[in-house]
Formats: C-alpha cells, sequence, structure tokens
C-alpha cells in the first residue's frame, strides 16, 4: 500500500510554482553563459554558432513556460488559494 | 519600385483602416459584445507595444555595430514574463484591487497617497519619454525618406519635418478619439487595443517576410546564411560581458517600469490569467522579432554600397532587389511600430500629468476644494485631451531641436536607464513592508539626477548643454565630478556607467532612506496591503470613522463619475446593505469602497485628498493601525464564516433598525391622518348641514338656493374626490387594476403632462427645460397611468418648488432595458429625514392647506409604477427636489400577470 497522500495535487501544484519560480533563473543561467565567449578572439568565427545557441535556449525557455502555463491554469483552483499557502507544509 | 503617391496613398488607406478598426471595436464594446477583445491573444498582441520603430529598423542596425547585443534588449523581457509568478501576477493584483491608473499612481498609492511621488515618477516618465517619441517621429520620416529619395522622379521630401508634423497630428488626433473616451483608467481602451494589436500582426508579418526573403530569397538557404554570417565582418564583434548583463538587466527593468508598457500590462489587464498565456506567448513574439535581425544585417551589408545605413537596412534591402511591394510591407511595419509605441505612450503619459499635475493644482488652487469641485469630470477628460497633444508637441519640438540627428539612435536606451530608476521604489513597495516615502522619494531623486547629470544631458553630444571642458575635466575641474566618469572610474561604457551609478546610488539611498525614516499610519497600511496583496482584505480598510455625509458625497462622485455611474453605484452600495435608494451608511468599507472607484478615476493621492476633506476627523490613527496591522491580529485572524454571520447580522439589524423606524412613523402619521381625515370629512360635512338646514327654509329667496345648493354641490364634489383617491390607492395596493395597455410616444406623454398640470398655480412664472429629442421614445404601458403620474410630479413641482425663479428639468432616456425619466426642480429640496417618507398615504411636508390634497398623490404615484413594472423615487444629491420614473420598455407579462 502506498502511503496516504492527503492533497496530493495541491502538493503537486505547489512543486509547479516553484517550478514557475525558478524558470527565470534557468533563463538567467542559459542567456548569461555567453558572457564567457569572446567571438572577437575565436580562431575560427563562431558568431552564428553562438546566436544558433541562443535562439535554442531562448526557444527551450518559451517552451517551458508554455508547459508550466498550461498545467498551472488548468488546475486553477478558487482564486483564495494563495492565502493559506505561507503555512501550509511545504 | 514603388511610386511615392501609390506610398502615400497605401499609408493613408492603412490609417483609415486603423480608424475603422478602433471605431468597430469601441462599437461592439459599448454593445456589450467585448468577448473575444478581452482574449490572451489580444492581450498579448498589445504588450508588442515594446517593439517600437526602435527596435523594427533600430536592431539591424544594433546587430551590423554590435553583432548578437542587439538581443539582450529582448532577453530581459522575456525573463520578466517567463517569471510572471512572481512580480507581474503580484501587480496585476495589485493595480486591480487598488484601481491604479498609472506607473506614477502606483508608487504614489504604494506610499501614502503621496502626490509628491506621483509628481516625482511624472517627471521621470516625461523627461525620458519625450525623446523616444521624437525617435519614433524621426523613423517614419526617415523611412518616408527611403521612398522619396529613390524615385525615379527624383522626387524629394520638401520638408522632412512637414511629414513629422503629419504623423504627430494624426496621432494626435486618433489618441484622443480613442484614448479618452472613458474617464476610468480602468476601463479598457478598446479602440486603442485593437488597433495596436492589429498592428502588431503587420509589423511582425512583415519582418517576418523581410527575413524569409534575405534567407531564401538573397541568401540561398538557412546553410549560406549561417556561412555568410561567419563570413561578415559582424562575426568579430566584441562581447562586452559589462553591456551584455547590464543592458539584459535594464531591459528587464524597462519592461516593467515603461509607462506604456505597465500602460498595457498591468493598467488595460481584465483579467490575471492573460498574464500565462502571455507569460509564454510574449517571449515567442520577441523571438520572431529578432528571428532575422542577424541574417537581414549581415545580408544588407554584404549586399548594399557601403555607407549604407543600417538602420533601413530593413526596408533599402528589399528595395536594391526589385521588390517594391515587399519594402511597402516593411514601411507599414515600421510605421505600425512607431505609431502604437507613440499611441499607448502618450495616452499613459497623459494619465500621469493629469492625474498628479493637473487635477492637484486646480483642487489646491480653488477655493472651498472639493467639496465645491462641481464637475472634475470635465476637467479631467479636457487635461488628458491637452496633456496627449501637449505630449506629442514636446516630441516633435525635441526632433525639431535636435535637428534629427544621430544623438537619437542611442536615445532608446537613454529612455530605458531613465525609467529603470522606478524599479527600486517599485519592487521594495510590493516585497518589502519598511520601504516608506522618504526613502522612495531619496531613491528616485537620486537615481534621476545621476542619470540626467551622466547619460541624459551628456547624451545631446560635446558643446550641447555640457561643454567640451566639463565633459573632459568636470564642472569647475572637479575631476571626481566628470559627467561620464563620477568618482574618478573612468574608461567605463557611458550607458554601463550611468546605469552602474544611478541604480546603486538610488538603490542605496532608498534603503537607506527606508531603514531611518518613519512611516505614517496610511503608508503603513498602504504598504501592508500591497505586500500582501494576495491576503484577502489585509489592510484594505482606509477609514476608520464614517462621518462623511453620503448626500455629499454622491454630488462630488457626479461630479467625476459622471450622474449615471456614480448613482449606479451608490444605488448598488446601498442595496448591498440592505437599504433602499441612493445612500448608504457610510460606513469606512463603503468609503474605503468609494475612493479606489474615484481612484480609477482621478489617481489615488487625488481620491484620498477628496475623501478627507468630507470625512472629517477621521483620518487614520495609530488605534486603528494596530487593529488593523498588528500581526498577532493577522496570525489569529477572523474566522470567515464568523465575519459573514456577523455582516449578515448587521445587514438584518439595520434592516430591522429602518423598518421599526419607518413603523413608528406611520404610525404618529396615521394618529394625524385620523384627526387629519375626520377634519376632512367634517369641514365639507359642517357645511352641508348648515346649508341644508338654511335650504329647508321654505321662505328662502330663489337665487340663494341657488347658490346655497352649488355650494353643497362643490363640497360634494371634493368629499368624492376625496373617496376616490382613497378608493383608487386601495385598487392599486391590492394590485387589482385593470391595465390598458398601449404604445405611445414618451414625449406626447410628457408635453400631455406639462400642459395639464399648467394650471397648478398659473400665476406663476415657471419654466420647464427639456430635451425633445431624447424624449422620443417609444412606451408600451399605461399610457393614461403614466401620464397621471407624470402630471403629479410636474404639478408637485409647481406647487412646491420654493424657488425664486422656479425651473424644472426633464432628463429622458433609455439605459438598458429600462426607460428612465427624472423630474429635477431647483428648488431647495427635500430634507433628508422626510425622504423616505413622502411615498407614504397622506404625508404632507407642508401644513399649509393651500394644496388642497390629501397627501395621497405620491402615494397613488407609487402604486401605479409597482402595477407597470417600474418605480418612482427620489434622487438625492441634484440640487432640488428630484424624482426619477424608471419603468421597463416593455411589460413583463409574466410579472403582471403574477401580480393580477
Amino acid at each position: 500500500m502506498p502511503p496516504k497522500f492527503l492533497a496530493r495535487s495541491s502538493y503537486r501544484r505547489r512543486r509547479i510554482i516553484d517550478a514557475a519560480r525558478i524558470l527565470p533563473v534557468l533563463g538567467l543561467f542559459i542567456f548569461f553563459i555567453p558572457v564567457l565567449w569572446h567571438p572577437a578572439d575565436t580562431p575560427e568565427p563562431d558568431t552564428a554558432r553562438g546566436g544558433l545557441y541562443l535562439f535554442a535556449g531562448w526557444f527551450g525557455i518559451i517552451v517551458a513556460a508554455f508547459l508550466l502555463a498550461r498545467v498551472l491554469m488548468r488546475a486553477e483552483p478558487p482564486p483564495a488559494e494563495d492565502a493559506g499557502r505561507a503555512s501550509e507544509d511545504r | 519600385m514603388v511610386p511615392f503617391n501609390i506610398l502615400v496613398a497605401v499609408c493613408l488607406a492603412y490609417v483609415c483602416l486603423l480608424f475603422l478598426v478602433a471605431f468597430a471595436a469601441e462599437r461592439r464594446a459599448a454593445r456589450g459584445r467585448a468577448g473575444w477583445m478581452r482574449s490572451p491573444v489580444i492581450y498579448t498582441l498589445s504588450l508588442s507595444i515594446y517593439c517600437t520603430a526602435w527596435t523594427f529598423y533600430g536592431a539591424v542596425g544594433y546587430a551590423a555595430r554590435s553583432g548578437l547585443e542587439f538581443v539582450t534588449i529582448y532577453l530581459g523581457p522575456t525573463l520578466v514574463l517567463v517569471g510572471w509568478w512572481i512580480v507581474l501576477r503580484k501587480l496585476v493584483r495589485i493595480a486591480q484591487a487598488q484601481r491604479v491608473t498609472s506607473i506614477a499612481d502606483l508608487i504614489s498609492s504604494r506610499y501614502g497617497k503621496s502626490n509628491l511621488l506621483g509628481v516625482l515618477v511624472t517627471l521621470i516618465c516625461v523627461v525620458g519619454g519625450t525623446p523616444y517619441i521624437a525617435l519614433q517621429l524621426q523613423s517614419v520620416t526617415l523611412s518616408f525618406g527611403v521612398f522619396a529619395s529613390g524615385t525615379p522622379e527624383g522626387w524629394a521630401l520638401p520638408d522632412q519635418s512637414a511629414t513629422a508634423l503629419w504623423v504627430a497630428g494624426g496621432l494626435a488626433l486618433f489618441t484622443i478619439l480613442f484614448g479618452t473616451r472613458n474617464l476610468d483608467a480602468n476601463e479598457r481602451h478598446h479602440g486603442v487595443v485593437m488597433a495596436i494589436a492589429l498592428e502588431a500582426v503587420v509589423k511582425l508579418v512583415a519582418l517576418l517576410a523581410v527575413g524569409a526573403f534575405v534567407v531564401w530569397g538573397v541568401a540561398g538557404g538557412v546553410g549560406a546564411v549561417i556561412g555568410r554570417i561567419d563570413a561578415s565582418p559582424i562575426a568579430d564583434w566584441p562581447l562586452k560581458p559589462g553591456r551584455w548583463i547590464g543592458l539584459t538587466f535594464v531591459a528587464a527593468a524597462a519592461v516593467l517600469t515603461l509607462p506604456r508598457m505597465f500602460q498595457v500590462m498591468v493598467v488595460e489587464n481584465s483579467d490575471e490569467r492573460h498574464l500565462a498565456t502571455a507569460s509564454w506567448a510574449f517571449p515567442l513574439y520577441l523571438l520572431l522579432m529578432s528571428l532575422f535581425v542577424l541574417p537581414i544585417a549581415v545580408v544588407g551589408l554584404a549586399e548594399l554600397p557601403a555607407g549604407a545605413n543600417p538602420d533601413l537596412f530593413v526596408l533599402t534591402l528589399p528595395l536594391s532587389q526589385g521588390q517594391g511591394r515587399l519594402a511597402m510591407l516593411a514601411f507599414l511595419g515600421g510605421f505600425s511600430s512607431a505609431t502604437s509605441m507613440v499611441i499607448v505612450a502618450s495616452i499613459a503619459l497623459a494619465t500621469m500629468v493629469s492625474n498628479h499635475v493637473v487635477v492637484p493644482l486646480w483642487l489646491a488652487l480653488r477655493q472651498g476644494g472639493a467639496r465645491s469641485a462641481g464637475d472634475v469630470r470635465g476637467l479631467v477628460l479636457m487635461a488628458r485631451r491637452l496633456s496627449i497633444a501637449a505630449i506629442l508637441a514636446l516630441g516633435y519640438g525635441y526632433y525639431r531641436l535636435s535637428g534629427g540627428s544621430g544623438a537619437l539612435a542611442a536615445i532608446g536606451l537613454i529612455s530605458f536607464v531613465g525609467v529603470a530608476q522606478i524599479l527600486p521604489a517599485m519592487i521594495g513597495g510590493i516585497f518589502w513592508r519598511g520601504a516608506t516615502r522618504v526613502g522612495a522619494a531619496l531613491g528616485l531623486g537620486a537615481g534621476f539626477a545621476v542619470w540626467l547629470y551622466a547619460l541624459y544631458l551628456p547624451s545631446f553630444g560635446a558643446g550641447g548643454v555640457f561643454s567640451d571642458a566639463v565633459l573632459a575635466a568636470g564642472p569647475w575641474g572637479i575631476g571626481w565630478l566628470r559627467p561620464q566618469a563620477l568618482f574618478g572610474v573612468e574608461g567605463i561604457d557611458p550607458i554601463l556607467h550611468a546605469i552602474y551609478w544611478s541604480l546603486s546610488l538610488n538603490t542605496g539611498a532608498f534603503v537607506a532612506g527606508s531603514l531611518l525614516s518613519f512611516p505614517t499610519p496610511v503608508e503603513r497600511m498602504q504598504g501592508l496591503a500591497f505586500v500582501n496583496a494576495f491576503e484577502r482584505d489585509a489592510g484594505a480598510r482606509g477609514w476608520s470613522r464614517g462621518g462623511a455625509e453620503a448626500e455629499d458625497l454622491l454630488t462630488m462622485s457626479q461630479g467625476i463619475l459622471g450622474a449615471e455611474e456614480a448613482q449606479a453605484f451608490f444605488e448598488a452600495e446601498a442595496g448591498a446593505q440592505g437599504k433602499a435608494g441612493f445612500l448608504p451608511d457610510t460606513t469606512p468599507e463603503f468609503i474605503g469602497r468609494l475612493e479606489r472607484r474615484l481612484a480609477g478615476a482621478v489617481g489615488t493621492a487625488t481620491a484620498h485628498a477628496m475623501i478627507a476633506q468630507f470625512a472629517e476627523g477621521a483620518a487614520v490613527t495609530a488605534q486603528d493601525l494596530m487593529a488593523v496591522a498588528s500581526e498577532a491580529q493577522q496570525i489569529l485572524g477572523y474566522s470567515t464564516q464568523l465575519e459573514a454571520k456577523s455582516e449578515e447580522l448587521a445587514r438584518t439589524a439595520r434592516q430591522l433598525q429602518e423598518a421599526n423606524d419607518k413603523l413608528r412613523d406611520l404610525s404618529v402619521q396615521k394618529d394625524t391622518f385620523l384627526s387629519q381625515i375626520s377634519h376632512e370629512l367634517r369641514t365639507p360635512m359642517t357645511s352641508i348641514r348648515a346649508f341644508s338646514e338654511i335650504l329647508m327654509d321654505p321662505d328662502l329667496p330663489g337665487e340663494l338656493q341657488q347658490r346655497y345648493a352649488g355650494v353643497i354641490h362643490e363640497e360634494t364634489i371634493r368629499l368624492t374626490r376625496l373617496l376616490d383617491d382613497l378608493l383608487d390607492l386601495s385598487v392599486l395596493e391590492n394590485r387589482k387594476v385593470q391595465l390598458n395597455i398601449r404604445v405611445a410616444n414618451l414625449h406626447d406623454l410628457i408635453t400631455k403632462a406639462v400642459q395639464a398640470a399648467s394650471n397648478v398655480r398659473p400665476e406663476r412664472p415657471f419654466i420647464v427645460h427639456r430635451d425633445a429629442a431624447a424624449e422620443h421614445l417609444p412606451v408600451i404601458s399605461d399610457t393614461d397611468r403614466l401620464v397621471q403620474v407624470f402630471i403629479n410630479l410636474v404639478s408637485n413641482a409647481r406647487k412646491y418648488c420654493d424657488a425664486e425663479r422656479p425651473e424644472l428639468t426633464i432628463l429622458a432616456r433609455r439605459r438598458g432595458g429600462r426607460i428612465v425619466v427624472d423630474f429635477i426642480d431647483n428648488g431647495s429640496g427635500i430634507p433628508k429625514p422626510a425622504q423616505r417618507l413622502i411615498f407614504e398615504k397622506f404625508s404632507r411636508l407642508t401644513d399649509t392647506q393651500r394644496a388642497g390634497g390629501a397627501g395621497l398623490g405620491l402615494a397613488i404615484c407609487r402604486e401605479i409604477m409597482v402595477n407597470l413594472g417600474g418605480s418612482v423615487t427620489y434622487l438625492p444629491g441634484q440640487g432640488g427636489a428630484a424624482f426619477r420614473v424608471s419603468l421597463p420598455v416593455r411589460p413583463e407579462t409574466a410579472g403582471a400577470a403574477a401580480a393580477a
């Protein structure tokens, strides 16, 4: 028997909210990697590759945001949802 | 090649299309069919005003000069939107709860409804925004110039500033027409939003079309483009880590603090959940907008002659390849980018200027303040229209002064850094309860000053505002005050230098000022309401005690919201308290809601100041604060159920209290009436008896006989009339009346009533104001009964209006499914205690007998209207006695049947 899990869906929802909060940090990480890069000094020109990396990372973030937004909105509880969140077990 | 005339024609046709779209959207919304216009897609598209002409044309130029650095301008907003759960959601929630009208209003509201902060933020936004508007005018002018100079006829633009003037004038017209239709900034500007959504699609399609043409039409596919990028001089762009991080950060800040972005993203947001869609859709839009920027720049540099302006590659590249239509589309895209930015920016700036500068000044300058405010609504709308014109004039003036020079090209970023100064006060305000007004003012002031000194003024170039000597050696030779090397830090990129110093000094002053100062009670309550925006009603109470007269408040609100809206709001509030009529009890909750409602129209600080004049001695005290804000209280909390119950109890108690009062008054009245009716019956009876006794005398001369019989006859008529009235009333009250439903024109009915009532006190001059055009409404009702009500109201006005020159205004209109007719005279009105009694039987305000009635007229009116499915009510706060008759456009057959 799996352990009884009260409010399993709301637990899952809180973790999704956590993910939504972390996503911009992930974005920051992806977008700031080029800071370590010196396109002017590389022996082979690699601006196109760098651009492809940026756009791919950007697109990945957008897809992640899309998935999170969809899950968050599908499970949208009544608007009072935030009131007791701070005191709940996290 | 596109002939210039055709370009102008297409451009005009496009402008007409925008007007039509905006007009159609407004009409649709007015009919209550806003529907899909409130969809998340339209919301996302309206956010695209982030992409101005600076990004449409300038991004390619930027890429040609600095490689991939241009994407930082889009990466910042992507991070903010993707992280919507953290900041944007809270901003939207706060803005809706507090009815925030602009970013200046948000800051002012958070820090104790301080107008000083509102003015400061408005100043920053106007100073930073004006050159940005000039930049848009310049880009439209330049793009016109591209087509003009290339025409075979050698047709050159005679005067570029004439083009800019036309564009500015047209934009002012559009913005005033569709941007100032309603006062409440929280109501959406449907016309404007639909127009900019359309423009968003046009600019995206245009840029994608040019990009696709360049990649597949010119370069020969994706692989070839990648090769060309690596082979081009752009491949050796220097990536400066400081600029990369700094620009991303400033762009992220700007998307939150730019007045136009705040307007579309927060103020015009109609549903919090639209943010969820925008969180991925808007970054996707930005990605698509920047996808082809680098290829266009690379191919442009290779294909076009050296020295061609890379800022115009989007236009010149298709033109050089003989793609006139594509160039035309690109032109429309650039035109869309420029116009949509200018429209929204001027609406946002005009709202700030009118709410934080014009209205407070006007209230301060006139005697009597809000109490005698009168028509504030007209003033605010006019102020907003003039502000829009003034802001566009400023933009045009800046364009003329700067000569459309290259100095403008950098202004986009300069403007970003300027508005970013609002960020610390904004973020601190919504996440930190300890942030205070002093801190915010110091931070904003410091940031604004450094930005002006280190970035804005030097941007006019050496010899502009600062001389070469000042730039090189500092003012008065003080080296560490050099504008572009503050505190001796040299050799940094000027933009980065300004970002670093302005924002760090700004944040430092904000934090230090907040830590060292002490907030006022209002500030602490607003702080609580903002920081805990997701906890219900946290700190929502603003007024501890009422004390204001509801009627005074209604009079003032009518001046701001308009009569119709204010009355509806008061009626609904009274209804929620369980009271009938238009005057709710002035509970703190009601006053708080009224204040927020007014704030939606004139801004928080002004609304607060206006209410404060009425709620005397009702300022927030430390005790109230303890009650509201004490953390212990919060943890304990009220059980919502208990609160609801006690509210219910309070409502019931209020209803009982009212019923009780009414009963007591009624019983007193009934006693009075009994003695009165006996008196009324007795007087004619006595004379009938006396005269009939005399008539019994057989010796009476014939003429006297005739006369006395006449007297008896008159008295019996009076008695009969009294008994008729009583009978009529009892039939009406028992709902046994036979209605004779007919169709008639309301105008004819009112005319009939005014004529019939003209024999009441005919010796007095009496003026009736009517709006014949508005009165022509079809009425389906028992018209005879309706006329009876009208006659009663008009003759009452004739009888009782005590003005020296009595006047009566009759206003008729259709509202929803009802016809509403107001009868307003200019007398002294009916005192409040008497207002709820006048519709009772036998109530008479004066004891004078001259009126001649038994006090049944209004009671009969009320019963008639109830039978007709409508109502007649007293309308307070109109400057005289005012009655409102309201009846359904068509009779509710079901209701009538049930009643019968």
